[in-house]
């Protein structure tokens, strides 16, 4: 992938946006996926909605055995772009690939991905053992079920509770044990630790490291700048519409000169905004 | 001949004949008075100097002309079972024609096949068939021409253009056949029972079906249709014009092209009859046109597309009668005047009553309508509220009959019910002030049995 | 196959729901108390298409609707598995309309039975089901191009007071002002375009078939002498069934979640 013909794009749309260009790029520093580890490989997405480009051409790709957090302020498309990865949203132009297969007319790619969504609603009246049976009945039923986080986060208890019966904080407790429950190669969070009790989270960020060690790949999304310092191997910062930042955490806090990946963050945004 | 030996076996019952009448006299000469006389002396005449003829194939009578021939007035002609193959027979003497088995006549659909041109003719158990059939005249399977006191009983008539002819007759009595046709088209067909200017005529407990009309009256006086059954016939079940002073009740007419028709006439009473499933756009369960001061009660009118259609009807009383699941119960015309409508139940009708009317001059009152929705607080059995039986929706279709197609829709019943509340459109005086809480008992009253009459002896002919 | 799993889980959590059993069970009610109160059977028939033309769609088309947003999360939560949108769509559809048939059948169904089945009662059934699967469809396009609730629900009602009563108005109106023109065919046309027009006059067909005779023309004869009527009617409805569920599986294959 050649990705120095992505600034050119990014100075075009902002001249149609009438911004003055003033952006501290860091593509040229940016650490590609290697080859032969790449697992999804975006080129060209965009996709708007009510005629509101929210991504506006985005170039990124991840490979195993990383976590890579997604980070934006809000409106920024973090979950727009999660979403085209797992075929919620549908594209208006560009071409993603799960382990080489497009994913235009695909639904099977998706056995690769967990996916843990922002806020977990399931069929209300169905028991949280229903809901997991459900899953696994949907999945074909296979044998190799990674049920860790159902026993850590102590759902068994619940298992015959209906789910509307749950706690918000609950809920999030099974939407997240279940986006781990079928070994997929690649594990998508979103907000994965909003809502958890304290135990919880570290149990879930226990999970998330060990995960990654046993070669997966791990996207998240956070607002919670210390959570993501804590686990991500790299951050892609999306700022309107535009992949604005894709380095390893180390990376960025050199270009910045910051040691804070907090004050980092900030000083991107300032420079942009200025 | 036989004759001898007949003349004896017959002899005990001649015996008690006479005596039988003798007892019966009193009653029949204060019960019918001049009938019953003049019958009583036709048996005892009769009786006196009668002799049998028998007919029979294969043997020296073997045509009932011949036996005719050779009869005198009283004598009896015994036709055996088989099949004759005759037509224009005239009967000219008082005679008795008895058909032992049912034998057959066969008139080869040429002309006329009996002709009764004497009084006092008896006719029973034969099967009459093929007559002719012709646009210029009125061919029969059995013709009364001008003769009195004669009958046809217990016999069968099939496929003839006329079955059973009466013009100009009088005390005459037509029971227990069975008259079928298969009609076609109401130009090549004839009617079953066919009357014309005739009086005092008995017709009794027969089946029709198949001809042009059942049974026809025109010009017919004191006369009277009881318990038959006349259905599937192509126009009407009873076609009846210009004929005062007639009753039929117990009948049952289903199934005709355009149901019964009583035109121009006065003081009919039309009793205890049923009239069913009448369908199309110009079949009525009863039709009346210019009809007065006669009387219509106890009778059921069933799935026919119209109960009751009334053109022209002047005090009429339309009583204890029962309308059920009937496309209009009735359709009182604006020309109706003076008829009171009173006891009757109206049950699954779409429409209860409809007029092309604004104004009403005819009473409602008593009857039962499944569709009334009002309270009886004081539980006399009469509701509270008055009920108008004509609907909103039912001049609408009146006027445009397409939207028959919008019926029970929610749209309709919103305007029935604007048109309840502030009634502008349906006649203000068509209503029915006392209207029952409670179904009434009328249909008790109707004791025929439509697969009764003559159809029980109904045999695998045909 | 998947979708075949996934139907069972949503009619399982439809089922569940409240509203279904509460519209069961008013049905129930209703329906008994109208047999009960009516002592006629062929008047309760009369008072339960009225039931069957009425609270059917509309129960079917709000229901559906609210059903469709509530079941928006699990959906998306479906569109992450390796399943086609698709079968999501049809298991999500089938699970509606064939849990608001069972609710009717039951709601309904009993009462008749109880009280003596007829061909009417049959029929009355038969087009209760074909509504709920109609206005199902009609609930999911209404939720599938709206993102809002709110006006979900709206456009949903404006569906429904359309079909049950606007139309029949203007087709009334239509008839009225040309009284003058032969308007058999524009009427039969009329009918095709509306569903529960089409519903009602499959019931009429056996109900009111004396007073439907009692019409002059060859058109309409036909219509109502022969079975052509009772085909014309089904044919339509089942068009009906299929083209609002198409219309929303189109835009709900297209849909961003």
């Amino acid at each position: 992938m050649k990705n120095n013909t992505v600034p050119e794009k990014v100075k075009i749309i902002n001249k149609n946006s009438g911004e003055e260009s003033n952006i501290i790029s860091l593509y040229d520093t940016v650490e590609q996926a290697e080859p032969q580890n790449e697992i999804i490989s975006i080129k060209g997405l965009k996709k708007s909605f009510d005629k509101n480009l929210i991504l506006k051409g985005i170039n990124v790709s991840f490979s195993k055995g990383t976590i890579a957090a997604v980070m934006g302020p809000n409106g920024s498309g973090k979950t727009t772009l999660l979403k085209c990865v797992l075929g919620l949203v549908r594209p208006e132009a560009g071409e993603i690939t799960v382990n080489n297969i497009n994913i235009k007319n695909n639904c099977e790619y998706r056995k690769f991905i967990g996916y843990m969504p922002q806020t977990p609603r399931f069929p209300e009246n169905l028991k949280v053992k229903e809901l997991i049976d459900m899953l696994k009945d949907v999945n074909g039923n296979e044998c190799d079920y990674d049920e860790e986080l159902l026993i850590k986060l102590n759902l068994q208890a619940i298992y015959n509770k209906p789910i509307g019966t749950l706690s918000a904080g609950t809920k999030q407790r099974v939407s997240g044990s279940l986006s781990f429950l079928f070994n997929r190669e690649i594990i998508i969070l979103d907000e994965p630790t909003a809502g958890l009790d304290p135990v919880s989270c570290e149990i879930m960020k226990e999970k998330i490291i060990k995960e990654k060690e046993n070669g997966k790949l791990i996207i998240i999304t956070s607002h919670i700048v210390s959570e993501v310092e804590a686990l991500a191997d790299r951050i892609v910062f999306l700022l309107e519409g535009n992949v604005h930042v894709n380095s390893t955490v180390d990376e960025l806090k050199d270009r910045t000169d910051e040691s804070n990946l907090n004050k980092a963050i900030a000083k991107i945004m300032v420079n942009h905004g200025s | 001949m036989s004759n001898v030996k007949l003349s004896k076996i017959a002899f005990p019952n001649r015996n008690l004949g006479k005596r039988r009448a003798w007892i019966l006299f009193p009653k029949f000469l204060f019960g019918k008075g001049f009938i019953g006389l003049a019958t009583f002396f036709i048996i005892f005449t009769s009786y006196t100097f009668s002799k049998d003829i028998i007919v029979s194939p294969n043997t020296n009578i073997s045509s009932i002309k011949q036996a005719i021939e050779l009869s005198q007035n009283g004598d009896r002609i015994i036709i055996k079972k088989g099949y004759y193959k005759e037509h224009n027979i005239i009967i000219d003497k008082s005679i008795q024609l008895i058909g032992e088995d049912y034998p057959e006549l066969d008139g080869e659909k040429i002309d006329d096949i009996i002709i009764i041109k004497s009084n006092n003719v008896y006719i029973k158990g034969i099967v009459v068939k093929n007559s002719g059939s012709s646009s210029m005249k009125d061919i029969a399977g059995v013709r009364f021409d001008n003769v009195k006191y004669c009958t046809i009983e217990d016999s069968r008539f099939y496929d003839n253009f006329f079955a059973v002819y009466l013009a100009g007759s009088s005390f005459c009595t037509v029971k227990y056949n069975i008259i079928k046709s298969n009609a076609q088209n109401e130009t090549s067909s004839g009617n079953g029972i066919h009357l014309w200017k005739c009086e005092n005529i008995t017709i009794e407990n027969n089946e029709i079906s198949g001809h042009r009309d059942g049974i026809y009256f025109e010009f017919v006086t004191d006369s009277k249709i009881i318990s038959n059954i006349s259905r599937w016939n192509l126009r009407y079940g009873l076609h009846f014009m210009f004929s005062n002073g007639d009753t039929y009740e117990k009948n049952y007419f289903s199934n005709n092209g355009a149901g019964v028709a009583v035109m121009y006439t006065k003081d009919v009473s039309m009793i205890d009859n049923r009239f069913e499933d009448n369908w199309g756009p110009n079949a009525y369960g009863l039709l009346l046109k210019d009809i007065s001061f006669s009387t219509i009660e106890r009778n059921t009118f069933k799935k026919n597309t119209v109960g009751i259609y009334m053109e022209g009807g002047t005090s009429l009383n339309v009583n204890h009668n029962s309308f059920i699941e009937n496309g209009w119960a009735l359709k009182v015309l604006g020309d109706c005047t003076d008829d009171s409508i009173k006891y009757n139940n109206f049950i699954g009708n779409t429409f209860d009553v409809s007029t092309n009317s604004s104004i009403s001059v005819n009473l409602f009152n008593g009857n039962y309508w499944d569709k009334y929705k009002g309270y009886d607080l004081n539980k006399d059995g009469i509701g509270d509220v008055s009920y108008r039986p004509v609907s909103m929706f039912s001049m609408i279709v009146e006027k445009t009959p397409e939207t028959i197609f919008l019926l029970r829709s929610i749209i309709v019943d919103i305007l029935d019910i604007a048109e309840k509340v502030a009634p502008v459109f349906i006649p203000e005086t068509l209503v029915d002030n006392n209207p029952s809480i409670y179904e009434i008992s009328n249909r008790e009253q109707i004791t025929n049995n439509p697969t009764g009459t003559a159809s029980q002896q109904i045999t695998g002919n045909k | 196959m998947a979708a075949k799993k996934i139907l069972k889980y949503v009619i399982f959590d439809i089922m569940r729901s409240r509203l279904i059993i509460t519209y069961t069970l008013l049905l129930l009610v209703l329906s008994f108390g109208i047999i009960y109160l009516g002592r006629d059977i062929t008047k309760a028939t009369v008072s339960l298409l009225n039931i069957v033309l009425l609270i059917v769609p509309l129960v079917s088309i709000i229901f559906g609707t609210i059903h469709f947003y509530n079941s928006q999360k699990f959906i998306e939560m479906l569109l992450a598995l390796p399943i086609k949108r698709s079968n999501i769509f049809w298991a999500e559809y089938l699970g509606l309309a064939v849990s608001l048939s069972i609710g009717f059948v039951i709601g309904t169904g009993i009462p008749l039975l109880a009280y003596g089945a007829s061909v009417t009662g049959v029929y009355l059934l038969l087009t209760g089901i074909f509504l709920s699967f109609i206005f199902s469809g009609f609930a999911f396009l209404s939720a599938v191009i709206n993102k809002d609730k709110a006006k979900g629900i709206g456009l949903s009602l404006m569906i429904w007071f359309y079909l049950s009563i606007l139309f029949d108005g203007l087709v009334l109106m239509i008839s009225l002002f040309f009284n003058d023109y032969p308007l058999e065919n524009v009427i039969l046309v009329l009918t095709a375009l509306n569903p529960i027009d089409l519903a009602r006059v499959m019931i009429l067909l056996k109900l009111d078939i004396s007073a439907l005779m009692g019409y002059t023309g060859a058109t309409f004869e036909q219509f109502f002498g022969s079975m052509m009527g009772t085909i014309f009617s089904i044919g339509f409805l089942l068009m009906w069934i299929t083209l609002p569920a198409l219309g929303a599986l189109r835009l709900f294959n297209k849909k961003n979640f």
